[in-house]
């Protein structure tokens, strides 16, 4: 189809100006989960709608746009939302960090320290953080209206007692600014920490649960967690086998039936900038000898 | 007299426009006291660039509209009416958007902040359940720059410097957090924002 047949950025203005009321409205209140009318985007719930109408409502002609899935570029998550703006909005894209005006991603943040420039949007399937241990919508409100918290405290207690540790290790609650606990979207509590006094403008969308909701920069993003108990990042306790870098979060890769693996950067352009300039994993080769 | 410029007028490209103009008001509400350029239309007198192009960006029918004081002009009324479609909402209507029952939307309040300084108490600064429905005021000054009171809080690294026209009633408007009114100061074409977070110390 002619992408002349769309509205720059696929939605249409009053769209738009709803999402970014919300989004603004999101930035003043931070960690606090704005409504919003969600509208059906042309790829199914799970696959980042969210994200999509948050990015699309904050896309200009001159963005240089990165998408990633786990950390990587070139999962199909990625590429379908890539090529999506890429023709709806016919901005240029990018797979590296640094160069990259918006980053929409899916349950990682890069390990490449953003820059104020740039824009993080991340997509989010359940954007609340309360709604396992209370299902119910009016009660939640009510928990976050009166800073009602405990009950997320008893659940990390219970995680002590039962495993001796904290065994959340994926969308860790959060506080933001000592106000509205905050889910960070199901990205590994490796990342946590680079959510707090980050440089770069940070949007969560979530579409079909209809939640927005943002983190200014220089913002004060704290991990719950016990005074006895400290928060802790946690990863494999490997280097990368491809760049061997020690202090990224991996992916495990089983590599045959016999129970052998290697560890590899989640983050494919982190991964691969350190291989262009020369470093070397254990299992990897040289990036100068493979054959192109 | 240039009928155009009296009439005031809208985005020639709008949704490119809109974007860029967007953009510029979402990095200035994420960064409290950055002042940054907003001029994309020239709005009616005694409407600023900048103030304009906020409500051009923003606002829509499901918006309501405040023109306070001597913003309310019929040439004002009428460019909102043709370019926007908001509903105008007079002074005393903005009681029943603040009161409880029916749950008020967004309400932009838009003039000097003079004229808008008389009306805080009446504007919507949201509900603990839902504080984002809360009135946005665009307010104009007759200058702007990074001098002045001091303001801290999310978005600012350290501390940034704001001429604001008064200190006490953002004290205030912060003291309430999460509740409270968010504002966009403008001033010519510039634009820079205060939300309810940021924390006001006065020089």
């Amino acid at each position: 189809m002619n992408a002349q047949a769309y509205n720059f950025a696929y939605l249409d203005e009053q769209t738009k100006r709803m999402i970014r009321r919300a989004i603004l409205k999101g930035l003043a209140i931070p960690g606090y989960q704005v409504p919003f009318a969600s509208r059906e985007m042309p790829m199914p719930y799970g696959w980042g709608t969210g994200g999509v109408q948050v990015t699309a409502a904050c896309l200009v002609p001159e963005d240089k746009l990165k998408v990633i899935d786990q950390g990587a570029d070139d999962t199909t998550n990625a590429v379908s939302i890539r090529k999506f703006f890429e023709k709806t909005a016919g901005v240029e894209v990018t797979e590296a960090t640094g160069e990259a005006s918006l980053i929409q991603t899916r349950h990682r943040i890069p390990e490449q320290d953003l820059s104020k420039d740039q824009i993080l949007v991340y997509q989010v399937p359940i954007p609340e953080p309360l709604r396992f241990l209370e299902p119910r919508e009016t009660e939640t409100r009510k928990m976050h209206e009166l800073e009602e918290y405990g009950l997320m405290h008893v659940k990390l207690y219970e995680d002590i007692s039962r495993h001796g540790e904290i065994s959340t290790s994926y969308a860790y609650p959060v506080k933001v600014e000592g106000r509205y606990i905050m889910d960070p979207s199901p990205i590994p509590k490796f990342d946590n920490p680079k959510l707090s006094d980050s440089s770069a403008i940070q949007l969560f969308g979530a579409g079909r649960e209809q939640r927005i909701y943002a983190l200014p920069p220089y913002t004060d993003v704290q991990s719950l967690d016990f005074e006895d108990y400290p928060f802790e990042v946690s990863k494999a306790p490997h280097d990368c086998d491809l760049c061997g870098a020690k202090d990224t979060y991996l992916d495990e890769v089983i590599t045959d039936d016999a129970g052998s693996r290697m560890y590899v950067c989640s983050d494919t352009d982190f991964c691969s900038t350190r291989r262009q300039n020369g470093h070397v994993g254990r299992l990897g080769t040289p990036v100068s000898s493979e054959v192109a | 007299m240039n009928m155009h410029k009296t009439a005031g007028g809208g985005f020639k490209d709008a949704p490119v426009e809109a974007a860029r103009s967007f953009r510029i008001l979402m990095n200035a509400m994420a960064r409290p006291g950055s002042i940054s350029q907003l001029d994309a239309i020239e709005p009616p007198d005694p409407l600023s660039p900048a103030a304009g192009t906020a409500l051009l960006t923003l606002a829509d029918p499901t918006t309501p509209v405040f023109l306070a004081g001597a913003a309310d002009t019929e040439t004002a009324r009428n460019w909102v009416a043709f370019h926007i479609g908001a509903p105008i909402i007079e002074p005393s209507d903005l009681r029943s958007f603040a009161g409880r029952g029916r749950p008020p939307g967004e309400v932009f309040a838009v003039g000097a902040w003079a004229d808008l300084r008389g009306h805080l108490e009446a504007l919507p600064i949201g509900r603990p359940d839902y504080p984002d429905r809360s009135a946005t005021l665009i307010a104009d000054l007759p200058t702007i720059a990074n001098s002045g009171a001091k303001l801290s809080g999310p978005g600012i690294r350290a501390i940034e410097a704001l001429s604001l026209p008064e200190t006490e009633v953002f004290q205030e408007n912060n003291a309430r957090f999460p509740l409270g009114f968010d504002v966009f100061f403008t001033s010519g074409s510039l634009v820079a924002a205060l939300p309810r977070s940021t924390r006001v110390e006065a020089a």
